[in-house]
């Protein structure tokens, strides 16, 4: 007789009122990894379904709020971005926040947009906010593309750029900003699921928050506008990523390994933070949402 | 085959009645307070049975109420009730959806749920997309799906449009499809919630047929949840019967049906009133059956069946009436019908006494639903001018039927006893 037959209390697994506090089952994550890949599969190809530019789209959206940038901060306000085309600047600042603003939002409604299917089937819910940030990935990586182009295009106009040798870091940058996203996005979606209130809080947050993330401007300037109030520049993890970022494509900028520092631990505890909430949530929160 | 695969321990689902509004937040914190001092819930000694139709003082529910099942490999149980007798939040909970408030599942195998057909679905995509991504939802690997992706495509019958986005199919079509690829599941436990009553007859056969192949011929575990008892009788070897929440019957799918088909359902014997919980359409009324009194305490098998049924004229009218009805059993199929022989109404209020001679009922629980027509009724130009529907029931007794013969019947003979004479040369 097969042992484990033989003892009656071996489960494979049991369903209990409560998870434990951090259980991220990368092996049934694992398990699902097919069922991922179609998720991002059909979030890349259904969102321009029916329409003629089709992934064009993807550009447009960065390249026109690269333009404006340009105009609004640096000829009318006339912020300074040292030797590179301030179109280049924008241009790398905003691809790099989009990338980041993606992933959060598209993470923290993940209940409440997901709620029909939740509530009909079981797989690890971790995966949709998962397959947001792979495809967004996608989207990040053509952004990435035009952004290439642009560089080669103002090389040939004879501007002095190059990028750092530190790029080679730059997928611990994007690995950093795409679990900031999710962390966040996975405490804000929790909490969603019972008061509403924070989804209307995320669209203006995130905003809000561009402008303190050293997107248009660089960190140099920062305390010597800013003064006093410099700290919500200095302490906000995504304006040391984009500055990392820019000082990466375009060796511009300084590298601040303290704000580096600050900015890989603040991520950290959100992501873990978010982590469990996350967990504790995907349980019962068919019953609230 | 005796091993217990599933066994579901004290389970209990506690829900929130009313909006999620200005009072979740204090609810949450005097919850977060008493966690806090190592106190139990303060919301969870609280809570009314789940009785939909009474008015409860809480507002907390017992969705489900110390659940205990145990299912053995290759079994395929049958969970009835009535609507919101808890037997979705038990399909959830099992389907992990949603988790239990009090009390555990363990399971010695992997269970897929099919609470829904064609869960994840997506408009946009092709037919053959959306399989994959279904049946990745539903817990299959991409080989897995690769492997059966033929046999998926025949069973739906969809071969032609496959290659087309799902928003053109039809909703018959998109039901197929969505079946197909939950039939190829292969889990150790099958939860199945009513699925089955979408799609046409030829489909619904074949779905209950693959399923019985499921449980049956791959000897896997079913949890099988429907309103069609048909379906339920086809398919399962056990079933528990839910009532607000707990289980008020356990065992075999016959015995089971029974309870629940003479328990859980209120058709009055001996004297009913007739009222227009009753009535399902919109006749004239201008004859109104009005209460039905069934004349013989025991019915049995060569026994008459005698009722008195009161009428009420709201609206003269010169014509011959005439009384229908049909039989059905408690499986609500209806077995036959009765015609009485046309007859004038000159009183406003009669009395008709029927009887049903030669009824060949075999022994078990039968209804009556009645009508009261006008007009030709020779030439079946008949006006319903009010009709009832299960109106009364009555229970048919065991007898010797065959003359100096013992005949104990059994139900799976079915319901009809015909008479028979032989003649030997």
């Amino acid at each position: 007789m097969n042992t484990k037959l033989s003892n009656k209390d071996e489960w494979l697994f049991e369903i209990t009122p409560k998870n434990k506090l951090l259980s991220l089952n990368l092996k049934e994550v694992w398990q699902y990894r097919d069922l991922l890949m179609l998720f991002v599969k059909r979030d890349v190809i259904t969102v321009y379904k029916q329409t003629i530019l089709g992934p064009l789209w993807y550009l447009i959206q960065p390249l026109f709020t690269s333009i404006i940038f340009t105009i609004i901060f640096n000829n009318i306000a006339g912020i300074k971005t040292g030797g590179i085309p301030p179109f280049l600047f924008n241009l790398a600042g905003v691809t790099s926040w989009n990338y980041f603003k993606a992933c959060l939002t598209s993470t923290s409604d993940t209940f409440k947009k997901n709620a029909g299917i939740f509530g009909k089937v079981y797989f690890p819910r971790i995966i949709m906010p998962l397959s947001n940030v792979i495809s967004n990935l996608l989207k990040f990586g053509i952004q990435l593309l035009i952004l290439i182009g642009f560089y080669g295009y103002f090389i040939l106009k004879g501007f002095a750029i190059s990028p750092n040798i530190s790029i080679l870091f730059l997928p611990f940058l994007v690995v950093v900003m795409a679990l900031l996203g999710l962390g966040l996005g996975m405490l804000i979606s929790s909490m969603v699921t019972k008061y509403r209130d924070l989804s209307f809080l995320v669209t203006f947050g995130v905003q809000l928050l561009m402008y303190v993330s050293a997107v248009m401007y660089p960190m140099s300037i920062v305390k010597e506008k800013l003064g006093d109030i410099s700290w919500i520049v200095e302490y906000n993890p995504m304006a040391h990523i984009i500055e990392t970022s820019r000082y990466m494509l375009l060796n511009e900028g300084d590298l601040n390994s303290k704000g580096i520092l600050f900015s890989v631990i603040f991520t950290l505890v959100v992501f873990l933070a978010g982590l469990v909430i996350f967990n504790k949530t995907e349980k019962s929160f068919i019953d609230t949402v | 085959m005796n091993e217990v695969i599933l066994k579901i321990e004290n389970l209990s689902k506690q829900y929130r009645l009313g909006t999620v509004g200005t009072g979740t937040l204090s609810h949450d914190l005097n919850r977060w307070w008493h966690k806090v001092r190592g106190k139990e819930d303060p919301f969870l000694k609280i809570g009314d049975t789940n009785d939909r139709a009474s008015k409860g003082t809480s507002d907390y529910v017992w969705a489900l109420k110390d659940i205990n099942i145990e299912v053995k490999r290759g079994e395929a149980l049958g969970i009835i009730g009535k609507n919101g007798a808890g037997k979705s939040t038990l399909l959830k909970i099992l389907s992990k959806v949603t988790g239990p408030t009090t009390g555990s599942i363990k399971s010695r195998g992997r269970i897929a749920s099919l609470l829904e057909v064609g869960t994840g679905f997506h408009p946009e995509l092709t037919g053959k997309e959306n399989i994959y991504l279904n049946g990745a939802i539903l817990g299959m690997t991409k080989a897995e799906i690769n492997a059966k992706y033929d046999e998926i495509v025949e069973f739906s019958g969809c071969e032609r449009y496959i290659d087309t986005p799902v928003k053109r199919y039809s909703s018959g079509m998109t039901v197929r499809l969505a079946f197909a690829v939950a039939a190829f599941l292969e889990p150790d436990i099958l939860v199945i919630d009513e699925v089955l009553a979408v799609g046409d007859a030829e489909f619904q056969k074949k779905a209950i047929g693959k399923m019985q192949d499921i449980s049956r011929g791959e000897g896997r575990t079913v949890l099988f949840v429907s309103h069609n008892m048909a379906a339920v009788k086809n398919l399962c070897t056990k079933c528990v019967v839910l009532e607000h929440g707990g289980i008020v019957f356990e065992g075999e799918t016959e015995d089971s049906l029974n309870y629940y088909l003479s328990n859980t359902r209120s058709i009055k014997r001996g004297i009913s009133i007739i009222d227009d919980s009753h009535r399902r359409r919109i006749t004239s009324r201008k004859i109104e059956l009005v209460k039905i009194v069934s004349k013989c305490t025991n019915i049995t098998v060569r026994s008459e069946m005698d009722f008195d049924i009161y009428l009420k004229v709201n609206e003269k009218d010169d014509r011959k009436v005439c009384l229908t009805g049909t039989i059905c059993n408690d499986k609500e199929m209806e077995l036959g019908s009765f015609f009485s022989k046309p007859f004038l109404i000159s009183k406003d209020e009669i009395v008709v006494n029927l009887s049903i001679i030669n009824h060949n009922l075999s022994i078990g629980n039968y209804y009556l639903n009645i009508s009261i027509s006008i007009g030709d009724i020779k030439n079946s130009n008949l006006e319903v001018i009010d009709h009832a529907y299960e109106v009364i029931g009555f229970e048919v007794l065991n007898e010797d039927v065959v003359d100096n013969y013992v005949i104990k019947w059994n139900k799976s003979w079915g319901d009809i006893f015909f008479d028979t004479k032989i003649e030997i040369y």
